[in-house]
């Protein structure tokens, strides 16, 4: 089950190279995002996908806010 | 969207998958690095002035405005003992009242604005309004720095040039 992190978290999974992985769609990725986040919007995440993505390595979802 | 994101990447086969709800909005409200077009013109936090003086709510006014004085500023920023922005020192209440405590002589709950927030809407305001000067404050609270109008002035013009 995934587990929910905050601010006083993340910066901590970060540091023990945690991905993050920005869900939002391409365009929105293009305008802004947080440094150094992969873009795979939810709407094309297939195994394909996401196998640029390091399995033994934590990965961190988000998207804009609470959506 | 990123729960669903997330619990999708665990059936993908990942085994360590966390999901920050708080999303891009957060982590920019904190000062954080950004990447992507939008980067291009600086935000406030990004032209905040870094390294203004602080003090607690005990201190008294009299060391503040030494302190102040010593790092050629003009503010103090009162912060409580968990560092959160609760007042400004500046102008007649560094200058008066020397030996009351800080808590005492200061501005109480000073308007803050949100690293991430656009310079073009907030350098007109601050035009239209007369500010110089306004506290940047993270999502916490916690202080980030001073934006100084003539600061987020030239960062536009930057980077409309």
């Amino acid at each position: 089950m995934p587990k929910e992190v905050g601010i006083d978290e993340i910066r901590e999974l970060i540091d023990r190279s945690a991905r993050l992985v920005d869900v939002l769609p391409e365009a929105e990725y293009e305008e802004e995002h947080i440094a150094g986040a992969v873009n795979i919007p939810l709407k094309k995440m297939t195994a394909q996908a996401v196998s640029i993505l390091d399995r033994d390595r934590p990965v961190i979802t988000y998207c804009h806010d609470y959506q | 969207m990123s729960p669903r994101a997330a619990w999708r990447l665990e059936r993908l086969g990942f085994s360590e998958v966390y999901d920050f709800a708080a999303g891009k909005a957060a982590w920019l409200a904190m000062g954080w690095p950004r990447e992507g077009k939008a980067a291009a013109v600086p935000n406030a936090g990004e032209v905040a002035r870094r390294g203004t003086p602080t003090c607690s709510l005990e201190d008294r006014v009299g060391a503040v405005k030494d302190q102040v004085e010593s790092v050629g500023r003009e503010v103090c920023i009162v912060v409580n003992q968990s560092g959160i922005v609760e007042g400004r020192l500046r102008g007649k209440a560094l200058k008066e009242s020397l030996e009351a405590s800080a808590e005492e002589s200061m501005e109480i709950g000073p308007t803050t604005i949100r690293p991430s927030e656009s310079i073009a809407p907030l350098v007109e305001r601050m035009h239209r309004r007369a500010v110089r000067t306004i506290v940047v404050s993270d999502l916490r609270g916690e202080l980030v720095g001073i934006l100084y109008r003539e600061d987020a002035d030239a960062a536009l013009e930057r980077a409309r040039s």
